[in-house]
């Protein structure tokens, strides 16, 4: 039998524009997303480039779209286990982790406070801790807690139970399996951060003063880890002179054999994050700054910065001398003069990896690179289809649902 | 009008625990609204299914057609309290506006009971002064027009086509193809980007085209005028008016003006052409030197920097900002504000090079190759500062550095000068600090991107505010969104527009752009056809009604409406275009008749319900009053994230939501002054040219108008300090209650009463 609805795999930008653009010509469509909120990447964002305004703003209005519209379902911590079927005619099995925290949530917070443990907060890259019981981020959607049973002790979990007012946390939750007939896919299954402790040459993930631009992101947030402070993570004092290390993994054969295309602007952003909390003295290392387009107005604005220096040159190591700065060996490109520069903190330009590179494909084919392609009834948006910007993400997030109901209509 | 109330007073989240919530019930039963409340009841949770069961019953029972839910944000728990399209809801937050965010003043103690009355009443008075809008259903022209018979106007009509949609596709030129049949060669336009070249395909998609019986190609024509709103309008071709329902605007380019090149040696050097040029010669087979000779060298110049000497990208200001109306042709009187033909200035710079800055390497790159294609012998050069290939494109970037025939050197170009037949480009900055001089038969110097729209209107839109897109100096004429999120939102619904019209773009994304562009289009005609709103209020049923009557002819409406919903006749009286509409009440807001109004949200509902706040006879007796006009997509949000987050702030203060600060009406901050209202906030978005205001110009316009509220206040004798408007983008969620304590203490501190307290 033949299903004329859609469904999205991934809830960040691109996936969410896909299942509302198509929703609103009126078709139904599922969007299932692996995290507890909807949003992606860009949740995780203080701001965007160039307008400096907070992706919450955007993603408000996708949720105001989406509770307005009963033809979009919405099915977090869940994931495609597989797929059969052909284009106009799929059946998909999706399997749901458990939440342990039903729709009878208010969100009030009494779960939270219920124990006095905290871990590392994934949603901050690590930069923040978070409860058992919690929240990933103010604005989360669905507005929901999930207890993390994985890591709470027995007597833990029954006080998060008790706490519970409103008989909202369910801790015989065993997650559900279970099956979509749907007639096309969207993969919308984003990017992860190049992981940083590959790069052993730049010190990633092994020294303390050197993070990486999404961990500098959370670090700038209002709701990250420090209320929206620069700190260096070794001592939390305030960064004086601040290094950006472009292209760490990226247009690298021995990592990531493309470019990223956010990095140079992310950082130049970052300069500008930087500049509003303090007057630290910025150095931004690239190969080209790469700002297509209208961006040139904002590098243009940024470069007027006389505490910014921007220095071509590939960097080739970071090291920590005794009293844990990071120092940066660097040959300039322009002079040839090869330098080991001193600095409070250093953020790598980590590029974007998408999110299916090692894992096996449940919906659609990959290249070499781990990025999806197009299939019969099967189309990719966003970054799991190639490196983009939010702007074309939506673009592109717009024409995969186009695609899709191509693949639908008249059934 | 709702009629039969249910209101609900809700006991769980600290509400209870804070409030006598029967009691609470009880004043919302023998209250000044008893008359129309037929229930009032409180329950320990309202949302959970014991809670909504009981609403249910109520609504069966009694039949209810309003439902007042005193309970959480309407952010939460929204679908819960969802009863049908029957029965109106209401929702009064509690629990952020009052318990959670609660400061307790050591003057006044016991606020809060005051507070969570007054948001009763008002919850009550906003839904006995609303109703269920019944929009008209337009009979919805279903055609999709797509303007531009280019690679990107006919992949649009090509998709439209494929979803069944009838396509009317409109070509300047006497044949299809646009600008892409007159390249050679693509750089890829998909996977695998490392391709050398690409075969554009052109003859096929123009064979698609014409052998698709659901397009009808006109060529040799563009659009004269476009009347009408969405779903119903007229478009003007070749004299003949066709029926359609939206447009994909997809005109895209032509290439930018030799005057900008001349440091480049354009124009005095006969051995340097533009890239323009350059694919002209290799589409025609061959590559010549002015003298007709075979190049030994080619040499493209990618860097841009001796170009863009002198131009500023500074902040825009007043400088770049758009007339209000287009001015009229000189000589030709201005009869009622119409003209027969207008001045539409040229909006082309040397910017145009900055914005072309990633299809300049792309075409260096793939210009080099056609070199080692057609002069085998020669070699290639590319001079760049940035090799601007974002992305995955820097495969197609690697695949030349592997090509021993090109040369790719990094520097700044200092000059370009003749030497003989050859052309000398001195360069600057290389790697390892050298200056270099690369001779070459022949220079190919950038070819900017110029979207049509910058010299020409292009649209044609029979509108009152005039026939172009409004805003295009932001983009230096670009028909492009300020929107990141929402690439196809303009100021003109239904005309959405893709490829380099939009943005300077290769084949593949313009291909990309075509299908999303189509999209929004056929999204565009069904919402219509639905009765509803697009972007952003989708789906809102709702639509400013105008009470013609006490209409002045004033046009503020139809000037300030940012979506140029609103036409004009003769007289000046508004003529509604109800699909042109966003729902953002702008129109209401400009209205100093205060005619127009939705039926879910107007001008007195809004008035009665801010005269629901109980105002002390003196400070002393309470404390002050403040209102706060906010911004329901941004300034609420924050609110909300803020009481959940502990914070807390001035329990004189009364929150109401708004579409947007444009459809604030001067009238509300007057009867909250003659109600003894000590001051108003007005919480709105960002404005300027990173604006965030979903609805453009809503806290811009609020932000001019309030010049006037303030002047009129002064002329009464109140302090215009006493109305404020403030830019709170959403996460400023912990800014916020400081932002209203500081305004609050100002008031209070600086100004005392206002002087109509009491009366």
């Amino acid at each position: 039998m033949s299903n004329n609805s859609i469904l999205v795999v991934g809830g960040g930008f691109a996936g969410i524009t896909a299942a509302l653009e198509a929703a609103e010509v009126g078709y139904e469509v599922y969007i299932v997303e692996t995290n507890p909120y909807l949003g992606g990447r860009v949740a995780q964002l203080n701001q965007y480039f160039p307008k400096l305004c907070p992706p919450s703003c955007g993603l408000e209005i996708q949720f105001q779209r989406i509770k307005n519209n009963p033809k979009v379902k919405v099915i977090t911590m869940a994931d495609v286990k597989s797929l059969s079927g052909t284009a106009g005619n799929y059946n998909v099995t999706i399997a749901q982790r458990p939440r342990f925290v039903n729709e009878k949530c208010t969100a009030c917070g009494k779960c939270e406070a219920a124990t006095s443990t905290k871990v590392t907060s994934e949603f901050d890259f690590g930069t923040g801790k978070r409860g058992l019981a919690y929240k990933t981020h103010p604005f989360m959607f669905p507005m929901r807690y999930v207890v993390d049973a994985g890591n709470a002790s027995e007597g833990e979990l029954n006080a998060i139970k008790n706490a519970c007012p409103y008989d909202a946390v369910d801790l015989d939750d065993k997650g559900k399996t279970f099956d979509l007939a749907v007639g096309a896919i969207v993969v919308a299954t984003g990017w992860k951060p190049y992981d940083a402790a590959k790069l052993t040459n730049l010190g990633g993930g092994k020294l303390k003063n050197v993070i990486t631009n999404m961990q500098f992101e959370r670090y700038c947030a209002p709701n990250g880890p420090t209320g929206g402070k620069i700190m260096r993570p070794s001592d939390g004092a305030e960064p004086k002179k601040i290094a950006f290390v472009q292209c760490a993994g990226s247009r690298d054969q021995n990592h990531l054999n493309y470019c990223s295309y956010i990095c140079c602007m992310a950082s130049l952003k970052h300069v500008r994050y930087t500049r509003e909390r303090s007057d630290a003295a910025v150095t931004v290392y690239y190969i080209d700054l790469r700002t297509p387009g209208r961006y040139a107005k904002f590098k243009d604005a940024t470069e007027a910065d006389p505490k910014l220096s921007l220095v071509k040159g590939k960097v080739a190591a970071i090291v920590e001398d005794a009293q844990g700065n990071p120092v940066v060996t660097v040959e300039n490109a322009l002079t040839g003069i090869k330098t080991d520069e001193k600095f409070d903190m250093v953020v790598l330009a980590t590029g974007m990896e998408p999110s299916c590179a090692g894992l096996p494909g449940a919906a659609g084919a990959t290249d070499a690179d781990g990025f999806v392609i197009d299939g019969e009834g099967i189309f990719a948006a966003g970054c799991a289809k190639q490196p983009l910007d939010v702007m074309k993400t939506a673009q592109s997030g717009t024409a995969a649902a186009m695609k899709a109901i191509q693949t639908v209509v008249g059934r | 009008m709702a009629e039969k109330l249910g209101v609900y007073i809700c006991g769980g989240c600290d509400i209870g625990a804070n409030l006598d919530v029967d009691a609470l019930a009880k004043f919302c039963a023998d209250g000044k609204h008893s008359s129309a409340v037929a229930v009032a009841k409180s329950n320990p949770v309202l949302c959970s299914p014991e809670g909504k069961a009981m609403i249910e019953a109520d609504i069966k029972e009694n039949g209810l057609d309003g439902v007042v839910c005193c309970a959480c944000s309407p952010r939460a728990k929204w679908d819960v309290f969802k009863f049908g399209d029957k029965v109106q809801v209401e929702r009064v937050s509690l629990r952020e506006h009052c318990v959670w965010s609660y400061q307790e003043d050591p003057k006044f103690p016991g606020q809060m009971e005051i507070i969570a009355k007054d948001y009763c009443n008002m919850g009550m008075t906003k839904l006995i002064n609303s109703r269920i809008p019944a929009p008209e259903l337009p009979t919805a022209f279903k055609t999709v027009l797509v303007i531009g018979g280019g690679f990107t106007g006919m992949k649009a009509a090509l998709n439209a086509a494929a979803l069944g949609y009838s396509v009317i596709l409109v070509e300047k030129q006497d044949t299809l193809g646009g600008k892409a049949a007159t390249m050679y060669k693509s750089f890829p336009l998909g996977a695998p980007y490392s391709e050398r070249e690409q075969e554009i395909g052109i003859e096929q998609v123009i064979k698609d085209v014409q052998a698709n019986d659901k397009i009808k190609v006109i060529t040799g024509a563009t659009l004269e005028s476009l009347a009408g709103a969405p779903a119903q309008y007229k478009a003007t071709i070749a004299g003949q008016e066709y029926e359609v329902g939206a447009c994909v605007m997809a005109t895209g380019w032509v290439p930018g003006k030799g005057e900008f090149l001349k440091p480049l040696g354009y124009g005095s050097i006969k051995n340097v052409v533009t890239a323009a040029e350059f694919e002209a010669m290799a589409k025609k087979g061959g590559i010549k030197t002015a003298d007709g000779k075979t190049p030994t060298s080619v040499a493209f110049i990618v860097d841009t920097s001796l170009l863009m000497k002198g131009v500023s990208f500074g902040a825009c200001g007043e400088a770049c900002e758009g007339p209000e109306e287009m001015p009229c042709k000189e000589g030709e009187a201005a009869e009622e504000g119409e003209c027969e033909s207008y001045v539409y200035p040229d909006k082309e710079s040397a910017k145009h090079l900055a914005y072309s800055s990633e299809l300049t390497s792309l075409v260096a790159l793939k210009q080099a190759n056609y070199v080692r294609e057609l002069a085998p012998d020669a070699l290639a050069y590319i001079i760049y500062d940035h090799m601007m290939v974002p992305g995955i494109n820097e495969k197609y970037y690697k695949a030349a550095q592997d090509d021993p025939g090109i040369m790719l050197t990094k520097g700044t170009v200092a000059s370009v000068s003749e030497a003989g037949s050859a052309v000398v480009i001195n360069a600057k900055n290389t790697l390892l600090g050298e200056n270099v001089a690369i001779s070459a038969d022949l220079v190919v110097v950038p070819t900017a991107i110029v979207p049509t729209t910058a010299a020409d209107p292009t649209m044609n839109f029979v509108y009152r505010q005039g026939p172009a897109f409004p805003d295009l100096e932001l983009f230096d004429g670009f028909a492009d969104s300020n929107y990141i999120c929402f690439p196809y939102e303009t100021r003109r619904t239904g005309v959405y527009a893709a490829g380099c019209v939009r943005q300077p773009m290769g084949l593949g994304l313009a291909a990309e752009d075509a299908a999303g562009a189509a999209l929004k289009a056929i999204q565009c005609i069904e919402s219509a056809n639905r009765g509803v709103s697009v972007h952003p209020r989708s789906g809102d049923l709702s639509f400013p009604e105008f009470n013609f009557t006490r209409c002045t002819q004033c046009k503020r409406c139809t000037e300030e409406c940012p979506f140029g919903a609103l036409d004009d006749d003769a007289k000046g009286t508004p003529l509604p275009n109800p699909t042109r509409c966003r729902r953002c009440g702008t129109c209401m807001g400009a209205c100093p008749e205060r005619v127009i109004s939705f039926a879910n949200y107007g001008i007195s509902q809004m008035g009665q319900a801010i005269k629901e706040v109980k105002v002390p006879d003196t400070l002393d007796k309470g404390g002050p009053r403040i209102i706060v006009l906010c911004c329901e997509n941004d300034a609420y949000p924050a609110l909300d994230m803020a009481a959940m987050r502990g914070k807390s702030w001035s329990p004189y203060v009364r929150f109401l939501p708004v579409r947007c600060l444009g459809s604030v009406n001067a009238i509300w901050v007057a009867d909250a002054m003659s109600k003894g209202i000590d001051g108003v906030m007005m919480l709105g978005c960002k404005f300027g040219d990173d604006y965030q205001c979903h609805f453009v110009k809503g806290s811009e316009l609020c932000n001019r108008r309030k010049e006037n509220i303030a002047e009129s206040l002064g002329r009464l004798g109140v302090e215009p300090e006493r109305v404020e408007q403030f830019e709170v983008s959403i996460d400023m969620y912990d800014k916020v209650p400081g932002l209203i304590d500081e305004f609050v203490r100002n008031i209070t501190t600086n100004f005392g009463p206002n002087p109509f307290k009491g009366y």
